[in-house]
């Protein structure tokens, strides 16, 4: 055993000095392919970790909200729903919500208006997102109005800021009385924008859509299932499209990988032989090569995996966020919670350290593999 | 200690250029003495060096070493035995560019596993042995051919092998490396190692260090003394 490694030592040893030897190439390599695992799992983190964000944020919404449709379009929710929705068994909470978009000609950008009612916020006064912060310049305490479609005027007090953390979901919100929202949007008395309700048993979500559908057929229930499956899609879509568009690089960037690792020059060629004759097996120029290989690939795999974490938890992945995240005026700015996934990491090891390795090898193995009397001969 | 009996060898065999370059050879390598092989270019002397050697297989014919047969060994028996019992010194000297003197003594050692200080020492000594100590670091590029040539022989002797195989050793040397190289092969046969040896040059094939000479023309022995 001691024997054994002692001579993988050596043949490390050995693999290390070729590598040095040929500075160039080899650094070349690392470089090239480093990129490569960079935007593989650049891409590969962000999508995740935007999915997983989602997933949590909208963990907490209801799991059935209704809208009242007329001619296909949404409508506010009139009175005697809400009574009509509590004859309805396995329903265990409801609440009529008021929410609407307010466009603010001064930075061209939609606000989401809405009085939530499990929040106490004074009359006069609005508790605003971190994106609204940022872009009208407001901090808590700071007097802001707004023009109502109406056209009148508002003044609202600043009284908190939300924090960023929730800011995936909050950047553009700005949150008030309910009195002051009806009043600001004209909004008719007891009507409300939808109604979010609460389900005792999970397994019944369905079964209360389905009564809700017959008992009040002209509205749309949105389940939370849903609505988590349109985001997955929507990021495995995008995801898909900044692969694609980045297949083409990727692909030269493969080519160029394997064109190099599979090449063996004439000077690689005359090693080999040379060790061959001086004793070395078959099996150990190929073990040295394969070490060689999979120095390289594991180098630039964790070099490129480093490098797309810090790109993508500290530096928001910057060079792909306006593909990946979406397209919004008020932009959210925010920081994603780290998260690795192991079957990702195979994965991503999987077909970038493997490809690489076998090239490395194949061409070795048909040079290992020629008689040592070549070198009496060169 | 060598030897060799009906030793055929035949090159692109089955092919429209197939050449024999060795026809029959009969051939005892006496034990601790130097052999020398010698004849015009294309006569064999490589050829029927790189069999004795263990590098290459005769299409036809026997080799034995100490007795034993091994010319129809697999690759890898053959490769062991050539890592115990021989040490070569290429006429191109084939040392590794871009590795110190002592890291290409050591090579052949890899495969033996043993400790790389243990290796080191042995590869120091050897290189003391040639008065080479003070190029020990130096990288083999930077060398002069005399001292590749004592570098390419330290090699051949990091795993203490019975023989030594060495193929046109002066043809790169001047007179006074050729004289040097001669030094080094009587103090190496007076520790009674067995040396087999190809050249052209009279100054080796008729040295007192050679105790036998064997004659090759046309792939056939035409004289041995």
């Amino acid at each position: 055993m001691k024997t054994w490694i002692e001579k993988q030592q050596h043949l490390i040893d050995f693999t290390l000095a070729s590598l040095s030897r040929r500075k160039a190439k080899n650094l070349g390599l690392l470089f090239i392919y480093t990129l490569l695992v960079f935007v593989l799992a650049s891409v590969a983190l962000y999508t995740h970790a935007l999915r997983t964000e989602a997933q949590k944020v909208l963990a907490g919404s209801p799991e059935i909200v209704l809208q009242r449709l007329v001619a296909g379009r949404h409508d506010l929710i009139p009175p005697g729903y809400l009574d009509k929705i509590g004859r309805i068994r396995g329903v265990q909470k409801m609440e009529g919500r008021l929410w609407g978009y307010y466009y603010d000609s001064v930075v061209k950008a939609n606000y989401t208006f809405m009085a939530p009612r499990n929040m106490n916020i004074p009359r006069g006064e609005i508790i605003v997102g971190p994106a609204l912060e940022r872009s009208r310049g407001i901090a808590a305490g700071n007097g802001i109005s707004f023009r109502s479609y109406s056209g009148e005027l508002f003044t609202f007090i600043v009284a908190e800021v939300l924090p960023q953390t929730s800011e995936l979901v909050s950047a553009d919100l700005v949150l008030m009385h309910e009195e002051d929202f009806r009043a600001f949007f004209k909004y008719p008395e007891d009507h409300w924008t939808d109604i979010a309700m609460s389900v005792a048993n999970p397994q019944e979500v369905r079964n209360v859509a389905i009564k809700l559908m017959s008992t009040l057929p002209d509205s749309r229930p949105i389940l939370r299932d849903e609505v988590l499956r349109t985001y997955a899609s929507i990021f495995d879509w995008r995801e898909g499209l900044m692969l694609a568009l980045l297949s083409a690089a990727i692909l030269a960037f493969g080519i160029f990988a394997w064109e190099k690792a599979a090449g063996l020059s004439a000077e690689e060629k005359r090693e080999i032989g040379i060790l061959k004759a001086i004793g070395w097996e078959t099996g150990d120029v190929i073990k040295m090569k394969f070490w060689e290989g999979l120095l390289i690939s594991l180098l630039a795999f964790l070099l490129g995996y480093v490098a797309a974490y810090l790109h993508v938890f500290h530096m928001n992945a910057i060079l792909f966020e306006p593909v990946l995240k979406g397209w919004a005026v008020l932009y959210p700015r925010f920081a994603l919670p780290p998260h690795i996934d192991g079957l990702q990491i195979a994965t991503l090891f999987f077909f970038t350290v493997f490809p690489y390795t076998a090239a490395v090898l194949v061409p070795i193995w048909r040079a290992a593999t020629t008689d040592p009397d070549t070198v009496m001969r060169s | 200690m060598l030897e060799l009996t009906n030793i055929r060898k035949a090159f692109n065999q089955g092919k429209h250029n197939e050449y024999w370059a060795l026809s029959g050879i009969d051939l005892a390598i006496p034990e601790k003495q130097v052999t020398a092989l010698r004849g015009p270019s294309g006569s064999g002397k490589t050829t029927l060096l790189t069999i004795l050697g263990c590098l290459a297989r005769p299409t036809e014919g026997r080799v034995r070493l100490k007795g034993e047969d091994i010319s129809g060994l697999p690759e890898r028996f053959l490769t062991d035995i050539r890592r115990r019992s021989f040490g070569f010194i290429f006429q191109q000297f084939n040392l590794i560019r871009g590795l110190s003197a002592v890291e290409n003594i050591i090579l052949p050692a890899y495969p033996t596993g043993q400790p790389r200080q243990d290796l080191l020492l042995k590869a120091e000594a050897l290189l003391a042995d040639v008065a080479l100590g003070h190029r020990r670091d130096a990288k083999v590029e930077w060398l002069s051919g005399g001292e590749q040539q004592r570098v390419a022989i330290c090699r051949a002797l990091i795993n203490d092998p019975e023989i030594l195989i060495a193929d046109e050793p002066t043809a790169n040397l001047d007179t006074k490396l050729s004289k040097e190289f001669l030094a080094i092969l009587e103090k190496l046969a007076g520790k009674g190692r067995t040396i087999v040896l190809t050249s052209h040059d009279p100054m080796v094939v008729d040295s007192d260090v050679v105790d036998f000479v064997v004659t090759l023309r046309d792939g056939r022995i035409v004289d041995e003394k």
